[in-house]
């Protein structure tokens, strides 16, 4: 039986983990070098920053999954820095491009753990050289050591957020404003129903009371207007306040986002339905509790399949890998897997009560002026998008893909990751309509950009 | 069950079926047109964009000319002009066999007026100095083109629409009756009735010909389309080669769009997809042809469903067991640059009886055998 494993961070680990125990070689392919996931992205060599200072309290779950991973790999076809780009669940082939090679690979078994991304609100000037998302700018941290600049604003909302605020502090960078689009008083609202969250709650409220204690300046309710500057610089950040005063700060570097979104495409392409989850805002891939999905031999588990967070993840990725084993007519530990699904059905409502927290602000999308740049690939703006609902020479786009058709939104090198939230926001306010019944960007291969060039060097399927 | 009738109904708003619905409306002839998904949603959706007159079978070339004066006319008729660019085609060859080839077609583009110019090897590699060295020859033929897909079919359906066509999307033909006098066709949203019926399915225009009696060896074609991320605007001309097994053309903004081999595909959801042997191999093919595209990424890939036919020539032409049935389908793969056209002759079997372009080889009796042809009016 050939099991492979796409991703190797929390949900990946723990699923090679499971398979390995039971005596399985999996092929276990990752994007990045060393492996980790986002959260727990790994330094490159030579970073002597510790476990410690990189992930702070998070330190001990990210060595505990880094040394798990480094002890798995030789029992494993272990193939890092390899990008899967495509998936026939029909005739069970993966597409991998690896340092330019093209490989072709059998399947009869596959557990997907492709992680998640920042899910981003374009604002007036959000191209500028000097704007990132708030987990490019974690992972810069994490994984370099750096800042992205002298005087950091950060802006949107959600965990990374605060944490984020946290963990600049904790490296003597001060954010100069923290920009929140939720009040504190939804926030607080909702806290009495995040206590059964432990401690991650508890974390959360840590951060949030460290970050404030600091003197960082904290806005919460407020509304980016604009990112300002001039040529590749960022030089302030434009804002409503709760109270609706217009204020403006200067900075050199902002970072911003609104939760984060599913890095879904494999499943996508291997014909697993999607579903709009109201409280994450977001197009999940549908599958049940221990991560089976409605394709034969298509496992999912991880932020991929819907955003939970690491501590899930790690969970998730076990628990897909029990029902892979059971599926193949192995024996499981009992045991293990009734711990799993209770913790993950714990988990879930938590995680649905944390997205209520920290909402995602759809009007924000949806008010984007008309010049603001919705698509940067594609150089689309939020009235090339809304004149798409009214009646241009095609007529009107009735769906996003149609919009898509029309516009090239979500054309470019992205493929609508970035611009795909909040054109959906924008189109859905143009046709008068739901988000959810205006349909999501279609996935098509490849995953991301593949050279043209590498498919002259062709590695013999193995 | 909601009755709509009508003098003209119109099963699928691929190319065909909505420039038949705009030259219907614009006669003042009542039409409904049905649709199972969007207007322009397979074939005629999400093709090349070729706009192509060199190289098609002979029959084909004196509707290919029609559909160039329709071209050319395309903002004046639909308000846009889909991005539609004379940029010329040029055709080119690898082998001596190929160049043959290549130089046989000059005879048929002749009898046709379709200006076309050889091209040696010195002239063709001094005028296009990316050319790689593979390529020997080249034919150009400068009325041609491309355009975008996406844009045309909604475009035309926008037009036929404010002309007065009623088009319904969304609409699947489930069952399809002739009662001796009128057409019948039951939707999951009711029932229409009309005096004619045309059939422009696409791929499903087999089984729509198949209600009637007749069948036809029609199988889904998939093209296997891909597009590069952009880079210097440098390939001017649509770009093709003996045999088809690649063509690409650049758009001014840069991206390149490939097509060669074929995809998968299900009709009945209807889903489609390109394989990635398909396009590897459709890539190396492009990358050879001119080298130095070889750095750009692709950044997606796509197919849709046409209908192929084993003789690559569609069925167009009323139909042999039924009067006032017309058919328009089977375009394997090249019924883009023809569709404006179709609908013309279309709504000239309709309103007139008869049409000046000559259909002979398209007739469907060369695959259900020569049945007594009925009477149409």
């Amino acid at each position: 039986m050939r099991t492979i494993v796409v991703g190797a961070g929390p949900a990946g680990v723990r699923a090679v983990e499971q398979l390995v125990t039971a005596g399985l070689r999996p092929v276990w392919i990752d994007e990045a070098p060393d492996g980790g996931g986002r959260i727990y992205q790994r330094p490159p060599l030579g970073l002597t920053r510790d476990h410690r200072q990189l992930y702070g309290m998070e330190a001990g779950r990210a060595r505990a999954v880094h040394d798990t991973l480094d002890a798995l790999k030789s029992r494993t076809d272990w193939r890092p820095n390899t990008l899967v780009w495509h998936i026939d669940p029909h005739n069970r082939t993966l597409e991998t491009l690896c340092a330019g090679q093209q490989a072709t690979l059998t399947y009869d078994n596959a557990i997907l753990c492709t992680g998640a991304m920042d899910r981003v609100i374009p604002l007036p000037g959000w191209t500028r050289p000097g704007v990132t998302t708030l987990g490019g700018a974690q992972i810069a941290l994490k994984a370099q050591g750096c800042a992205i600049g002298q005087h950091v604003a950060l802006v949107g909302t959600g965990p990374l957020l605060w944490l984020l605020a946290y963990q600049y502090l904790k490296n003597g960078a001060r954010p100069v404003a923290v920009i929140d689009t939720t009040s504190f008083a939804h926030k607080a609202r909702h806290a009495a129903a995040l206590l059964p969250g432990g401690t991650v709650f508890w974390k959360g409220l840590w951060y949030m009371a460290a970050v404030r204690a600091a003197g960082t300046p904290v806005f919460e309710g407020a509304r980016p207007v604009a990112i300002t500057g001039s040529g590749d610089e960022v030089k302030a950040i434009t804002f409503k306040t709760a109270s609706g005063a217009t204020r403006q700060i200067t900075c050199d570097a902002v970072a911003l986002g609104w939760g984060l979104k599913p890095e879904a495409q494999l499943a996508d392409l291997a014909g697993v339905p999607f579903h709009f989850d109201e409280p994450q805002h977001n197009w999940v891939p549908e599958k049940d509790a221990t991560g089976r999905t409605k394709v034969p031999a298509i496992y999912l588990a991880g932020d991929g399949a819907g955003i939970a967070g690491a501590d899930a993840a790690e969970m998730a990725g076990a628990r897909a890998a029990l029902a892979l084993l059971e599926d193949a007519g192995r024996t499981v530990p009992g045991p293990l897997t009734a711990t799993l699904d209770g913790a993950l059905a714990r988990l879930s409502g938590f995680r649905a009560t944390l997205e209520r927290a920290f909402p995602f602000p759809a009007d924000l999308a949806r008010a984007m002026p008309d010049d603001t740049l919705v698509c940067r690939c594609e150089a689309i703006s939020a009235g090339d998008l809304r004149a798409v609902g009214g009646r241009p020479a095609t007529g009107a786009a009735p769906e996003l893909n149609r919009a898509k058709a029309f516009t090239r939104l979500g054309m470019g090198r992205c493929q609508g990751r970035v611009c795909g939230p909040a054109g959906a926001e924008i189109l859905a306010t143009a046709l008068g309509r739901d988000v959810a019944a205006i349909g999501r960007l279609r996935g098509q291969p490849p995953v991301k950009p593949v050279p043209l060039a590498s498919a002259t060097v062709q590695e013999a399927a193995e | 069950m909601s009755l709509t009738e009508t003098q003209v109904l119109i099963i699928g708003a691929g190319g065909a079926g909505t420039s038949a619905a705009l030259h219907l409306a614009q006669r003042n002839i009542p039409c409904v047109l049905l649709e199972r998904g969007l207007v322009g949603g397979q074939a005629s959706g999400v093709n090349y964009g070729g706009v192509r007159q060199q190289g098609r079978h002979p029959a084909e070339l004196p509707i290919a000319r029609r559909a160039m004066t329709l071209w050319q006319r395309l903002t004046e008729i639909v308000g846009t002009d889909a991005e539609f660019t004379v940029s010329g085609h040029l055709k080119l060859a690898r082998t001596l066999e190929e160049e043959a080839e290549l130089v046989a077609y000059l005879d048929v583009a002749r009898e046709h007026d379709l200006p076309l110019r050889l091209v040696g090897r010195n002239a063709l590699h001094e005028d296009y100095p990316w050319l790689g060295p593979k390529v020997i020859a080249g034919s150009l033929a400068p009325e041609d083109g491309a355009a975008n897909p996406r844009l045309l079919v909604p475009a035309l359906a926008r037009a036929a629409r404010d002309a007065g066509a009623d088009i319904r999307e969304n609409t699947r033909a489930r069952a399809l009756r002739f009662d001796g006098e009128m057409f019948e066709v039951e939707t999951e949203y009711g029932l229409y009735r009309a005096r004619w019926l045309l059939n422009t399915a696409g791929f499903w225009g087999g089984a729509v010909a198949e209600a009637f009696g007749e069948s036809v060896p029609v199988s889904p074609l998939n093209p296997n389309m891909m597009v590069t991320e952009p880079m210097r605007y440098f390939i001017q001309p649509n770009l093709g080669v003996v045999g088809g097994n690649v063509y690409l053309r650049q758009i001014p903004r840069g991206n390149i769009i490939i097509g060669g081999g074929y995809g998968v595909s299900d009709p009945a959801v209807p889903w489609s997809r390109p394989r990635a042997d398909e396009t590897r191999a459709a890539m190396a093919l492009a990358a050879e042809l001119v080298p130095e595209i070889a750095g750009a990424c692709v950044i997606r890939s796509w197919s849709g469903i046409d209908g192929q036919m084993p003789d690559h020539i569609p069925v167009i032409g009323p139909s042999r067991t039924t009067p006032c049935l017309l058919h328009a389908f089977g375009f394997s793969g090249h019924g883009f640059q023809l569709g404006p056209a179709i609908g013309a002759i279309l709504s000239e079997l309709v309103a007139d009886g008869h049409t000046d372009v000559p259909l002979e080889a398209f007739d469907i009796a060369r695959w259900t055998g020569p049945a007594e042809r009925p009477d149409h009016p």
